[in-house]
């Protein structure tokens, strides 16, 4: 039976993870994402999983890598300073084929930044962040509740799609506390998947899990085989990803005059400003990207009356303009209403909003 | 001619350079894996650089390719999700003592339960022969043509760096002859008989030639790997739990 009780989002997410069948993870601690790694310390052995307190993020990844090699449904959590660490491990993942979930509880920005609630991690999310030609799916929660609930998704899609799946939480939703549903317990089989490497008989061939552009010439690699070329298939992969798994929220935006895009923290702040702003007359909407990437272009075609488009995110460069500005393929004007250590105040968002008309 | 008979794990001949250590390592791996019994549920982990080539066709092994310096997280992480499984990471000099120091030396302290087969050649392989942590004073590699300035970047010996820390078993071998290689077998088999019965950290270092980057024949590099590298890397059992 699911249960219903208060929690931390941080913790939330940890024991929702459990359920979705994970028994693997490795974390190093950063604040504002530490209280994932400190439930698991403890939680983690009472399901009979593996834990372990690495010795930094490089490691974390690594040791993910390995796990989803052998078949776990692995994980691991940062924010923005470790997460720049993953993006080896993340490379490889997705180089590899190979399922995974990162948490990244983003704070806000470059360098050491701070530890106070940001959206600081959007660029480095969306355009994969890590060496060469890869993406991941990104998806991005606005409560507790769809901590939880994401987190059973994005193992769900990581399996799907063979793909490293990211959440992108913030210090706002981990650190939080609300009523949530917690799934029934799922359970993993490490065998699910016939190329996990498990130990090969004399009479087996070996399953190899390495690096595909060593084995992209051969026509006889089933990838190859099946595709015709490995640039086929990733193309192919990241198209059918790109159509299948937008997803999105939209809220009074068909006659909006100036629809906000927010995701995450910000868009709860976001919608209350459409609600505000219309009691004063001013027909505002939101749409809430749910995937970074894809991000949902798909939802900007409901935005009929729109005259203008604006962000609202807690960074310093309103980092996810660009990717407004391509779905609305540069028709319109794009603002941004940001904030950073703090949250946008709705008035502030308004006059940055009503602004896009003059 | 004498019948050649390839030990049940192992699928051809490699890929490596004339003279090179690494196909006798993964031989002598692939050897004991049978004969221990438990190939059957053996994972290699390589890493990216000139071992890996045993997932060339050569070793008949589930076998993950990790990235440079990390197959010990990552063998690690595969140990975690099948704790049955016999897993073992197999890696340079540079990729063990250098980009991968910090994972060897915590995965030492932690003394988790898994097997590490370092072959020491004194000098970065795939990428053409630089200087690495190992490399001997005054030897000359791509990236110190003068000889290795020891003051400036001293020798690093993994017996100074894990002994004290939680090991079980820590030695090193050389491949010299067949007395020595069936020396550095036994400790390679005493390093997984270690994780069989689940005593914790192993760790073989085996001392091997590359002829190609050391600008030598593979006679002359196989004699200065046993008279001079056996100067600062001495053979022997150093911890043995």
């Amino acid at each position: 039976m699911a249960e219903k009780v208060l929690m931390k989002g941080n913790e939330a997410l940890a024991e929702a993870a459990l359920r979705a069948g994970s028994r693997f993870y490795s974390g190093y601690p950063i604040t504002p994402q530490t209280e994932i790694l400190e439930y698991l310390s403890t939680r983690m052995a009472e399901v009979g999983g593996f834990f372990v307190q690495a010795e930094s993020e490089l490691c974390g990844i690594n040791m993910v890598f390995g796990a989803a090699a052998a078949g776990a449904r692995a994980f691991t959590t940062s924010s923005g300073p470790g997460y720049s660490l993953k993006q080896e491990g993340i490379s490889y993942l997705a180089a590899n084929d190979l399922p995974a979930v990162i948490i990244d509880v983003m704070r806000i920005g470059s360098g050491l930044g701070d530890i106070f609630m940001g959206q600081g991690d959007y660029w480095q999310l969306t355009r994969g962040g890590g060496h060469g030609d890869y993406r991941t799916i990104v998806l991005a929660p606005n409560s507790v509740q769809e901590n939880v609930e994401m987190v059973q998704k994005a193992f769900d899609l990581a399996e799907q799609y063979l793909h490293p799946v990211i959440i992108a939480s913030d210090a706002g939703i981990g650190q939080m506390m609300e009523p949530v549903e917690l799934p029934d317990f799922k359970e993993h089989d490490v065998n699910k998947f016939d190329w996990a490497v498990r130990g090969c008989k004399e009479n087996e061939n070996p399953r190899y899990c390495q690096n595909i552009y060593y084995n992209m010439w051969d026509e006889e690699y089933p990838l190859v085989k099946e595709y015709g070329d490995y640039p086929t298939y990733l193309t192919k992969k990241y198209a059918t990803i790109e159509e299948n798994e937008q997803r999105w929220e939209s809220y009074q935006v068909e006659d909006a005059e100036v629809v906000l895009v927010a995701y995450g923290s910000s868009s709860r702040v976001a919608k209350d400003t459409v609600d505000t702003a219309r009691a004063q007359g001013f027909k505002l909407g939101l749409i809430r990207p749910i995937t970074l990437w894809p991000f949902p272009k798909k939802a900007f075609a409901e935005a009929k009356a729109a005259k203008a488009f604006c962000t609202v995110e807690v960074n310093i460069l309103g980092q996810m303009g660009d990717d407004v500005r391509l779905a609305t393929e540069g028709k319109f004007p794009v603002g941004f209403a940001g904030n950073f250590f703090a949250v946008p105040d709705p008035d502030d968002i308004i006059a940055t909003a009503k602004a896009l008309l003059k | 001619m004498a019948e050649v008979r390839l030990p049940k794990r192992i699928m051809n001949s490699g890929g490596w350079c004339q003279g090179c250590g690494h196909g006798v390592v993964v031989r002598l791996i692939a050897e004991v894996l049978d004969e221990l019994g438990v190939a059957d549920k053996a994972i290699a982990v390589e890493d990216v650089a000139c071992g890996s080539m045993s997932m060339s066709g050569v070793l008949k092994c589930d076998a993950i390719m990790a990235a440079h310096g990390r197959p010990i997280p990552v063998a690690n992480g595969a140990k975690g999700a099948r704790p049955d499984s016999i897993v073992y990471a197999h890696l340079g000099d540079g990729s063990a003592y250098s980009i991968g120091c910090a994972e060897l030396v915590h995965t030492a302290l932690r003394g988790d339960n898994m097997t590490v087969i370092v072959v020491n050649n004194t000098v970065y392989g795939m990428t053409g022969g630089q200087m690495a942590p190992t490399t001997l004073p005054g030897e000359k590699t791509a990236s110190s043509p003068k000889g290795k300035d020891a003051d400036r970047y001293g020798v690093l010996n993994v017996v100074d760096l894990i002994s004290d820390l939680n090991c079980t078993y820590l030695a090193r071998g050389e491949i010299y002859d067949v007395a020595s290689t069936a020396k550095t077998k036994a400790m390679i088999k005493k390093a997984f008989q270690n994780q069989i019965d689940n005593k914790g950290f192993s760790l073989v270092e085996v001392l091997a030639p590359c002829p190609t980057n050391l600008h030598m024949t593979p006679v002359q590099c196989k004699e200065f790997v046993h008279t001079e590298a056996t100067k600062y890397f001495t053979l022997g059992e150093f911890v043995d739990k």
